[in-house]
Parts: structure tokens; sequence; C-alpha cells
């Protein structure tokens, strides 16, 4: 449909708004009569309390309120949930701790919010909150999840006896240790998943107001879709549904992380409603750090056996995960069902045997972090491949070649129940390939050898497995100014959904493209079957619903227009927004409007041509790809230079190359972060030593080089509109790619193995320890 | 932010009065580094008396084989200077790679020493390039000035006025800069004078620092090859989750010999 239909690269409607400052964010927004909140925070990582003491606050100028946990207790607030509910083996149950909004007894990670204190300005509300006196006794505390694994560790939970949440298992372990036993060649890599900050732009900010005349409450806050949160909180508060109201303007950033109900965003609430004024907290970088979840933070120790062929007979896996202090709403199933959706990957691995071991340590809760699992699980197998190449002696594209999932086995039925319908694995490895011009590589290395550089090429092909939660509202609203409104669960925070959804009402219902207005982020007028926007899962399950709705619509349309045009519906045609039939035609917009007035209708045909739908599926998609990246890194000072950068990626039917080009490129930035210079660290006691930008490494422009992004396009089968999720891709590819590339050029030393993040001082390291064992 | 009352100086003497009246000022020059302490609230100081009003503390001026750089100049307007970039390329360049163009078009030359981070640029150029540090009371030569982790010889109330540096017959500044803030972990300014060669590291130490054993050798010969053995021990260095004392100690030595071969080349 020209210019702005289906695959187009349309330019970002949303743009305009937003670059020129006339987004609305949330602390965009204040509300007449509004105080201020700010939290008291522990600053100790594990440590009991018998008091909270408000009294020097209370008395400082313009504080409002102190309150704590004993206050919500006493309202009945209840705790915040985790339906998670894995079995150990033999039966028992995982262990579920309560948790509070605000603890009344102890702390349990550094930044954990105990009280929230309310005055007439920021400033008052934080002055105060320096003033409340913790009867701290500090404990012992365990931050690295590891070390929370031995046996003398701290425990987090001293009820459990242990800080493993659960051990849960997949697979038959004895008939794997025989085949890995008896295999050709046996593999194995002990790999770091790094934790990470989300850090999206804008920091966690929350604003609520009660309207005690209708008792109803409304939160203002970056969210990735509200009806998660809404359902959340009116059980927390005891509040109705449909008397609890979330509102998302415009939203700096995602990532998962907003994705998340937090204690503050509960406590805001309840202050709102409690003290009937309208309360507005803005946290800032140091809070957003230490209190918004963490990703990643996995150790992995992985094994494969080969046969004689080089194809895969066996692998094994052990997973520690550190879930954080509580289990937050999904921290803990990210390798099991985040992960679990696509391992091992795009190979075909007969036997599998998967160990996962969630652990409490005295640090924030991990959660869902762009790629959510997927990331750390094609890092494991991309590792384990380089390894069996060079066990077997072949190239690293042959020992995957002979392992790939291939089309003819499609649909192939995952270990953990997943089903993949389609991909071109070898294909998409050879464009990648092409395009990095694999094959002139060691020319390139040479001319860097002289210049004193060690240069390597890396490789990885991975799979995401996107759109989960496959259920979805979407309305489509005829407006009387003639706009066509998109009215939305999935919400649009940065992905372009104003752009996209525009492309496709446009192409199903021929209207302008301009005319068409996407209204999201208000659970006032979203669709009430609605899980938001998180997964790589809109284009799916809001594309879909944009079709579907559209179908209805023209079902109907078509029928109007016969009746208008006095034509049998059959003979009435219908192309780029007109219906036609004989000599005379109306548009949809004409029908539209005639269809508000029964007077026009054919006889006992309801008014209206708006529709909401809710569109379902029974499985997700596979977006996957391939990466190859090639870096240069000086041997004198463990400096890594990335200096070209191909990403081939198969996200089915591209809806907007120009849109998944962006997410194709924030998602590797990421990965080079994940790679290169991110990494949370927290101490021994628990203290948070990345607290801010001067210590968390973000990556810079200055790190990148030029990305070349393809498209090997194999359009979904179990979706109407053949598209498959773009949002995750890039961080799953990169983290395997670059560090495959960066052994590759220190290979000559001896160089195996480095974890991220590959820092200067690990690299330059690497190399001095190799050269020294070859001396000894 | 905790409050304070703002004050306005239009000239050094006012300033200077201003400071010595309240009760605990503080001179505001880019406020680069003081806002941001104000913001996180390590600092609450009564009053601020902002220098951007002085007409007296900006500019740049070529005096005899001096490169004069008044107080208040901001890196952006040091690095591309034309008189600094003829006078000592090294300099422009050092003040070019601080921070990112924000910062350097807020940021100041008098606030940058004053404040003596261990971690910034410009202490090794005063060092290196052999300054002076004039303020409203007196002159203070480079190597007397910088005392320790964010210490200087700076009286309470004295007002940094201007920098004047020694044109060198060559000099060089590398950077190592740190992964997450973009600082020296390791900055390094090698001059040579008709005197002497001078070699003066940032960010390694808590404090900038001259190496002698470097200055010697390349007195005798100024080639790459003359240092290319010579380390720094790592016991005095500074060593944080990015790089350690020892990695420091290492990069100090790298550092220095390409820059050497940067002016031999
Ligand atoms: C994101 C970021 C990145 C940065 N990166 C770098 C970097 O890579 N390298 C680097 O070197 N620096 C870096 N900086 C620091 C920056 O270069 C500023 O120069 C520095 O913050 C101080 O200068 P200012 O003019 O902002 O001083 P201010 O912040 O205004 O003042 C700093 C201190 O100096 C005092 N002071 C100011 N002027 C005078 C004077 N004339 N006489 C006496 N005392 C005075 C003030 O009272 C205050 O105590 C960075 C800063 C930021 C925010």
């Amino acid at each position: 449909m020209g210019e702005f239909g289906i695959g187009q690269p349309v330019r970002r409607k949303e743009d305009t708004r937003l670059l020129r400052g006339r987004g609305q964010f949330t602390d965009d927004i204040n509300l007449d009569g509004q105080a201020w909140a700010a939290f008291v925070r522990s600053p100790h990582a594990n440590a009991l309390f018998s008091s909270i003491d408000a009294t020097a606050a209370l008395s400082m100028p313009g504080v409002v309120a102190v309150i704590t946990g004993e206050d919500l207790a006493a309202a009945g607030v209840g705790l915040l949930l985790n339906d998670a509910a894995y079995k150990n083996r033999d039966g028992a149950p995982m262990h579920k701790p309560p948790r509070e909004v605000l603890p009344r007894r102890q702390a349990r990670f550094v930044g954990e919010c105990l009280a929230i204190v309310v005055a007439e300005t920021a400033a008052m509300a934080r002055d105060a909150a320096e003033a409340v006196e913790v009867d701290y006794e500090p404990l012992p505390a365990v931050a690295n999840g590891a070390r929370a694994l031995e046996p003398d560790a701290p425990r987090v939970w001293p009820e459990f006896g242990t800080n493993a949440v659960v051990h849960w298992e997949y697979g038959d372990a004895a008939k794997v240790e025989t085949l890995l036993a008896g295999a050709h060649k046996r593999v194995a890599v002990d790999l770091v998943n790094n934790r990470l900050a989300p850090s999206p732009m804008e920091p966690r900010a929350a604003s609520a107001e009660y309207d005690a005349a209708t008792g109803s409450l409304t939160v203002y806050t970056p969210s990735q879709g509200g009806r998660r949160l809404q359902g959340n909180l009116a059980r927390l508060l005891s509040l109705p549904v449909d008397k609890t109201r979330i509102v998302s303007r415009d939203t700096g950033g995602g990532f998962g992380v907003r994705s998340k109900m937090f204690p503050e965003t509960v406590a805001v609430a309840f202050a709102a409603k409690t003290l009937g004024r309208p309360v507005k907290w803005r946290g800032d970088r140091f809070e957003t750090f230490v209190s918004d979840y963490h990703g990643r933070d996995q150790v992995n120790h992985a094994e494969m056996g080969f046969d004689a062929d080089g194809r895969i007979i066996a692998m094994k896996l052990d997973t520690m995960v550190n879930v954080g202090a509580y289990l937050s709403e999904n921290g803990l199933r990210l390798p099991m069902e985040g992960g679990g959706r696509i391992i091992p990957c795009v190979y075909h691995v007969p036997e599998f045997y998967f160990s996962v071991k969630p652990t409490f340590t005295n640090t924030v809760c991990t959660d869902t972090y762009r790629g959510a699992g997927r990331p750390e699980a094609n890092y494991i197998t991309e590792r384990l491949m380089d390894k069996a190449a060079e066990a077997l002696g072949l190239p690293r594209d042959e020992i995957r070649r002979r392992n790939f999932i291939r089309e003819d086995q499609m649909p192939y039925k995952t270990h953990l129940g997943f089903t993949i319908d389609s991909g071109d694995f070898d294909g998409t490895m050879k464009m990648a390939m092409d395009g990095a011009d694999w094959n002139g590589f060691p020319a390139r290395r040479a001319e860097s050898l002289k210049r004193g550089k060690h240069r390597g090429i890396g490789l990885s092909v991975f799979i995401e497995g996107a759109g989960s939660r496959p259920v979805e509202g979407m309305r489509i609203r005829f407006e009387e100014n003639g706009d066509i409104s998109v009215i939305a669960g999935t919400y649009s925070h940065g992905q372009g959904h104003e752009t996209v959804y525009s492309q496709l009402v446009h192409e199903f219902l021929g209207v302008d493209f301009e005319r068409v207005k996407l209204i999201n982020g208000d659970t006032a007028n979203s669709p009430k079957m609605s899980n938001g926007t998180f997964g790589s899962r809109s284009s799916m399950v809001g594309g879909m619903g944009i079709k579907q709705a559209s179908e209805v619509i023209l079902v109907k349309a078509r029928k109007i227009a016969a009746h208008l045009l006095q034509a049998e519906a059959e003979r009435v045609t219908f192309a780029e927004g007109v219906f036609k039939a004989n000599a005379s035609s109306i548009t949809i917009e004409e029908v539209a409007k005639a269809a508000r007035d029964p007077r026009r209708l054919p006889e006992g045909m309801t008014p209206g041509l708006d529709e909401e739908v809710t569109f379902e599926n029974d499985v997700e998609n596979f977006p996957n790809g391939a990466h190859v990246v090639e870096l240069e890194i000086d041997p004198e000072t463990g400096i890594i230079e990335l200096l070209n950068y191909v990403a081939v990626d198969d996200c089915g039917v591209v809806l907007n190359p120009f849109i998944v080009h962006g997410q194709v490129y924030g998602g590797v930035v990421q990965g080079v972060g994940q790679t290169l210079t991110e990494d949370v660290v927290y101490d021994a006691s628990g203290q948070l030593l990345t607290a801010s930008y001067m210590d968390y490494g973000m990556p810079r422009a200055a790190h990148m080089s030029h990305i070349e992004a393809h498209f090997n396009v194999v359009p979904c089968k179990t979706n109407g509109l053949g598209v498959k999720g773009a949002g995750e891709a890039g961080a799953c590819g990169a983290p395997p790619a670059i560090v495959s590339a960066a052994i590759n050029a220190l290979w000559d030393y001896g160089v195996r193995h480095i974890d991220m993040p590959l820092t200067p001082e690990k690299v330059w390291r690497a190399i001095e320890d190799a050269k020294s064992q070859k001396a000894a | 932010m905790h409050n304070f009352n703002y004050h306005r100086a239009s000239d050094v003497a006012g300033a200077a009065a201003l400071l010595k009246d309240v009760d605990d000022g503080k001179l505001l020059a880019g406020g680069m580094t003081l806002l941001p302490t104000l913001k996180n609230r390590l600092a609450a100081p009564s009053d601020l008396i902002d220098l951007a009003g002085v007409s007296d503390l900006k500019g740049i001026s070529i005096e005899g084989d001096e490169v004069v750089i008044r107080a208040m100049t901001p890196h952006a307007v040091v690095a591309a200077s034309h008189e600094v970039a003829t006078a000592i390329p090294a300099l422009a360049a050092l003040a070019g790679g601080i921070g990112d163009p924000a910062v350097r078009h807020r940021g100041t030359i008098g606030g940058s020493v004053a404040n003596a981070d261990p971690a910034a640029d410009y202490p090794a150029a005063i060092v290196g390039l052999n300054a002076t540090v004039v303020t409203n009371q007196r002159s203070i030569a480079a190597d007397d000035f910088f005392l320790g982790l964010f210490e200087t010889a700076l009286r309470p109330g004295e007002i940094i006025t201007s920098v004047r540096f020694k044109n060198p017959s060559r000099a060089h500044y590398l950077k190592f800069r740190h992964p997450a803030s973009g600082y020296a972990v390791v900055g390094i300014m090698v001059a040579q004078y008709a005197s002497g060669v001078r070699v003066a590291v940032t960010g390694a130490g808590p404090s900038v620092f001259r190496v002698s054993a470097m200055e010697a050798a390349l007195d005798k010969s100024f080639t790459p090859k003359s240092i290319a053995d010579i380390a720094v021990s790592a016991d005095q260095l500074m060593g944080d989750i990015h790089c350690s004392a020892e990695y420091r100690a290492h990069i100090v030595k790298v550092y220095a010999r390409r820059a050497v071969e940067a002016l031999t080349a």
C-alpha cells in the first residue's frame, strides 16, 4: 500500500512530538495540591530493626506524614506476590518468603524502602527522610550468588535453612552423564552472565491521586502497559480494579524493568489515598540503581558431547541465578521459562539435562531485562559450539552447520515443550558471514598485526522466543473528526507503535496514515484483556489485533456500503479505503459516519463501525539471527576496539525496516555493554559499588563500530502477519559474537576464555597469564 | 540540594570580600563538580558566589614564552583556541578530551585546578608544563600546588585568577579513559624544555606526580627505548573495580613510551 504500508521504512510519527520536547513523562505531570515523597532506605544489606522513630522528622517544617510498614499492615495492605510454583524433584515445593511492601522487622538489601516521608516540597521530604531514625542491628550479608550456595554463607531467610529457592531439574542426569562420558569429544564451559542495571533513561517515578468522592485512585508512572500493574495495585490496596487507574503518558525506556510493580509505587499510592492529597515521587539515579530490578546474574556450567561426525549427542547445563533478597514477579523463572523457551537454542540436542538453582542473596531482585533469559541461553550454547569447534578441529561455522535444527525438522518441538515453526539458520549464518567478508579475514588480520594489533572475528547464531502470553485486546474507533483511533493495551515506550500500528490500519482499512492515532498507556480506556508490551510481543499480539479488528470492520462496512450504494454486497469492491459498486463509491470514513445513524443502516443492524477484538494465539514466535563481529585488541593495554558488525535477523515479515533496524542497533549496543563495560558490583558486605554512571560502565558511541543490519525473511507460520518479534535479538547475538571474536584475536597466545565484561584489564591479564603459562 | 544564598560577583575583589563575609561560602565556576555535589547533598554551603560575571577571569593570551589562561575559561574554549593550538598543541588536545561537550562548555580551568580531582586531566598539564597558578594573593609554582587527594596549596578564601603555562619545545598528552566516568585512569604529559624533560602523571595516584626516573632517562636520550623498561611502583597508586593499581602502573609505562613515540615519530 504505497509508502505508508506494511514493509515501508516510514519515519517515526512519534518523533516529531518526542524530539521537540512535547512528550509527557511522569515527572512532567503535576497535580493540584500535590505533596512530595521521599524514601527512607536501608544503608545495610541485612539488618534487623525494631523501631522507626519519626519524631524528629515529623517536627520539621513542611512534613506531612511518615508512613511505615506498621501503618500499611494496620491498613491491611497485602503482600507483593509471586505466583511461581516450582518444585524440587522430590516434590518439595520451592521456598517462598513473604514480601511486605515496607518490611517491619528486617531490611534485606541496600536501598530497600522502610518508610515513605511526605512533605510540602521534595527537598523537605528528603531532609525529613534523613532525620528518620531506624535502630538497625546489622547482620552478616551475602551478595554473590555462587557464594550464597556455600554451606557457611549467611542466610537471607534463616527459616529456610538454605539460600537455594528450589532445585529445579529437567531431563535424566544419569543418562546424559553416560552419554557425555562415552562421547567422542566432550567439551565444557564455565561462564558468568554478568549482572546488569537496565538503566532506562527516565528514572523511576510515581504520582498518585485519590478521589474520595468516587473512591477512585489514579497513579501516573512509567510502565510497559498498565493492566497488570492495575490488578496488582488494586489487590494490594483492597480497591476495586475499575477504581484503580494506571496512566503512563510517555515512558523513557522499559527494557522489562518498567513492567514491574515496585514497593515505591504502592507506598506513594497508599500515601495519596490515606492523606487525601496527591503525592508525587521522582526517584533519582542513585535510587534507580539500588531499587530497580537488575538483569542476568547467572553462573553456568555446561557440557556437550559429540560423536565423531561432530554431531551433538547430549548436553547438560547447571545454572545458578541470583534472584536477590525476595522473589520478584519473574526473576526466578528466567532460566526455565525465559531461556527455557529456546534452550538449547538453534541446535538439535537429542538428550538434555538442565538443572537450575535460583538463589537468594542480600541484593535487590533480578528480573527481566532485554532478552530475559535468552541472551544467557544463547551465550552458553554459542560458547560451547566454539569449544567444540576447537575440540573437533572444525571451523566455527561448520560445527554449527552440522548441528542446526533444519527446516525439514520443523515444526520442531524443544525440550521444554515449545515449538519452533520456522527458521533458516544455515542461510542466515551464511548471509552474516558473506556480509562480513568472513573469507577475507586472514588478510585483514595480517594487516592489523603489522600495526601491533590482534584482530579477531567472531560469530554467533541465536534464537529468541517472542510474544509470550499471546492474548491481547485491541480496539479500533472511528472518531467524528475523521481520525481513526487505535486503542491498545500494548504500550509504546520506544518501540514506535504509533507509526507501525498506523501503517497496519492504513494497509488494512485504506485510511490516511496521518489520521490514525494511537491511544495507549491508560487503563481507563485500554481493552480489558491486556498484558502490555514486553518480550517482543507487540508486533504479533498488537499487529494481529489490528488485523482481526480490521477484518471484522470490513465485513460490516461492506454490508453498509452495499446498502448505501444500493448494490449487492458481493458486487461491492474495496480498495484504498473506498467501496465501489457500479459507478458510485463511498469511503470507509463515510461508511463509519453513516453507521452511527440507524436510519441509514440495513434493517436490524447494530449501529457503529467501531470494533474490539481479543487476539489469542497458543504459540509464541521464534525470531533468530546471526551476528559476525570483527575487532582489534591492543595487546599492551587490553583495549578492544570493534571494527565491523554485521547483524542478520530473521524476524519474519518486517513491518517497518527502519524501526526494526533501530531495535537491532539498540539491542546490539546493550549487548556490547554487557560484553565490554557493564557490570553491577556489590562488595562482600552487600554494598552496591556501581550506583552511578561514574562507576557503572554504560556503552558509549565511541565503543561502537558501524552496524550493518540485514534481514533473512522467513515468515512466521503461526500468526497471520508472519511476524516474529524484533526487540531483543540484538542483545542475544552480541555477547557470544564479541567474546568469540576476542578469543579468536588472542588465540595464538593460548587464551580460551575471559568472563564478561571484557574490560581492558581482564583482557590484558588474560594475555599476561597465557604468556607466563607458555613460558613455564 | 539544601538551601543556599546566591551571589553574583562582578570582580575578583568583590568575590573575595563576599567569601570573607559569609558563613560558609563557596565559589561557583562551571558548576560541573560543585552542583552534582550539592544535588547529592554531599555538601551544604551557606552561600554560593558565582564567578560567571567576572569578565577579568575570562580569556587566553600569549605573554612571552607563556600561555596564560584565565580561571573562568571553559575547556571547550581552550580546546578550540588557535593560540593554544599553535603554542602548546598538547594542551589544546588535553582540554578537548575532557568529559563530553556539555562538560567542556561549562567546566573551567580554575574550577578543575582548584578541585584537584585525582582523575582530572588538567593537573597533568599544570605539572607537566611547569605552570604557575596565579591567585588573587600570590603565584604558586606547579610543583608546590597539588598536595594530595583533592588537596591544594590554596588557602581559604584564595581565588585562582589564571594559570600560566610555559611553552615547551615539544609536548604530548595521552589519556586512558575510565570505562565508566571517562576521566583519566592514567593521563600522562611528557614535555621537553631546554631545562629538562617533565613527565607528569594524573589519574593513577591520589594526586598528580612526576616520574623522575623517566625524566632523567629522557634527559639523556629522548627516545622511546630509553624509558621502555622504567616502571612505576603500584604501591602508591589507586585501584577501583575497573582498573587495579597494578594495571595503572603498567599503563603509565606503556603510555609514557607511546607519548615519546608520538613526539619522535
Ligand atoms: C560528566 C562529567 C565528566 C567529566 N569528565 C572529566 C574528565 O574527563 N576530565 C576532567 O579533568 N574533568 C572532568 N570533569 C570535571 C570538569 O572538567 C570540571 O572542570 C570540573 O568539574 C571543575 O570545574 P568547574 O568549572 O565546573 O568548577 P565548579 O564545579 O564550579 O567548582 C569546583 C570547585 O572549585 C572551586 N573553584 C571554582 N573556581 C575557582 C577559582 N577560580 N578559584 C578557587 N576555587 C575555585 C569551587 O568552589 C569548587 O569547590 C567531568 C565532569 C562531569 C560532570
